[in-house]
């Protein structure tokens, strides 16, 4: 699907992005400066940024925030998710 | 514009909701049971829940003039209590010949736990033995991807489910693929924080083709924007879009599915 008077991408998005980008650099700040790197989901936050160096990025940041196994948890202990995939011994 | 709101939970919402709605052109509203917040303390308290989705709240619609459908279940978050389950689900069939029932939904998983599976077995063999559509939540954030492979794969080991006929819910471009290849119908969910955002959601669109793919607020009680759909519409003109793409996504698209329901019943021929 493709429209019919295509527009740049950069030209609708860059200042969105840009945006974006400034906050990420923010959050980076703040935690450094709060010195909670160790939080998982920091770690987790980290190691997401890294797929941005190659192609199909959504879809890679999205995996490497995903649990990553394949089998049923023995019972639900919450109802929320946090982002990340919790440390195996938590 | 004209465009159907394929899941969106009025009951948590006001009416002017359901003025914004109706103004910006919205033709439909389905609304899937849901967890309310907070669990339940018996299965009379989904008996109401049902009543109100299949009596009070398409008569509350009606005052907008916007038709309201719904689709039943015990949502996955609530799943993990197996009797209470149990119960609930032995609730449901007398409610399947309400005028406004799609099917059942949303079903599916939350933590991807084995009791939550037992009772999607539970809910996939109701659909299955009723000739009812299946609408599916996919879990959040890191639940999701893991998710989505299970409910997939266990809906397609069913022979009784025709694939067309199940729409599998808050997709995101790590899951969508998935959905497509197994001949199943996509959702994607227009949220402010989690989810996808309307740039991404088209993105996916351009990507996989709009034939088997809808868009909706899934709006609630929670951070959420009624009118996430016809936003998105916009994104689409921005694009550079024309009318005739936009009401294919918006509105032939997930009439095409609903109408898989003999009661998804709308008047089309209004502009």
């Amino acid at each position: 699907m493709k429209p019919a008077n295509p527009q740049s991408p950069v030209d609708l998005y860059f200042m969105d992005a840009r945006s974006k980008l400034i906050d990420i650099a923010a959050f980076m700040d703040r935690v450094e400066r709060d010195q909670a790197t160790d939080d998982f989901r920091y770690q987790a936050f980290l190691k997401a940024l890294k797929e941005l160096e190659n192609s199909d990025r959504a879809t890679a940041v999205l995996r490497s925030l995903s649990d990553p196994t394949s089998e049923l948890i023995p019972a639900a202990t919450t109802k929320a998710a946090c982002g990340a995939p919790p440390p195996a011994d938590s | 514009m004209r465009y159907i709101e394929p899941h969106a939970h009025m009951v948590s919402r006001t009416t002017d909701d359901y003025v914004a709605m109706v103004t910006a052109g919205c033709k439909a509203v389905c609304e899937p049971a849901f967890w309310a917040g907070f669990d339940r303390s018996s299965s009379k308290g989904f008996y109401d829940y049902f009543r109100q989705l299949t009596e009070y709240e398409p008569a509350r619609a009606a005052k907008f003039h916007l038709p309201h459908f719904s689709w039943l279940c015990i949502n996955p978050k609530e799943s993990e209590d197996i009797a209470l389950a149990n119960e609930v689900i032995d609730l449901i069939p007398q409610f399947l010949d309400k005028p406004n029932v799609l099917g059942i939904g949303e079903i599916g998983l939350n933590k991807n736990s084995r009791n939550e599976m037992t009772i999607l077995e539970r809910h996939v063999d109701l659909a299955a033995t009723h000739k009812q559509l299946i609408l599916v939540h996919t879990p959040h954030l890191e639940d999701k991807l893991k998710g989505t492979r299970l409910i997939v794969d266990l809906i397609k080991s069913d022979s009784r489910i025709d694939p067309s006929r199940v729409l599998i819910d808050h997709v995101e471009e790590h899951t969508v693929k998935y959905v497509m290849d197994a001949g199943m119908w996509g959702g994607i969910t227009l949220y402010p924080e989690s989810k996808a955002t309307a740039p991404r959601a088209i993105d996916i669109l351009e990507t996989y083709g709009a034939d088997r793919l809808w868009m909706n607020s899934a709006c609630d009680w929670g951070v959420s924007v009624p009118l996430a759909v016809p936003y998105a519409a916009m994104e689409m003109r921005r694009r550079g879009y024309d009318d005739d793409i936009i009401d294919q996504v918006f509105y032939r698209s997930p009439v095409a599915f609903l109408r898989q329901s003999p009661n998804f019943q709308i008047d089309q021929t209004k502009p």
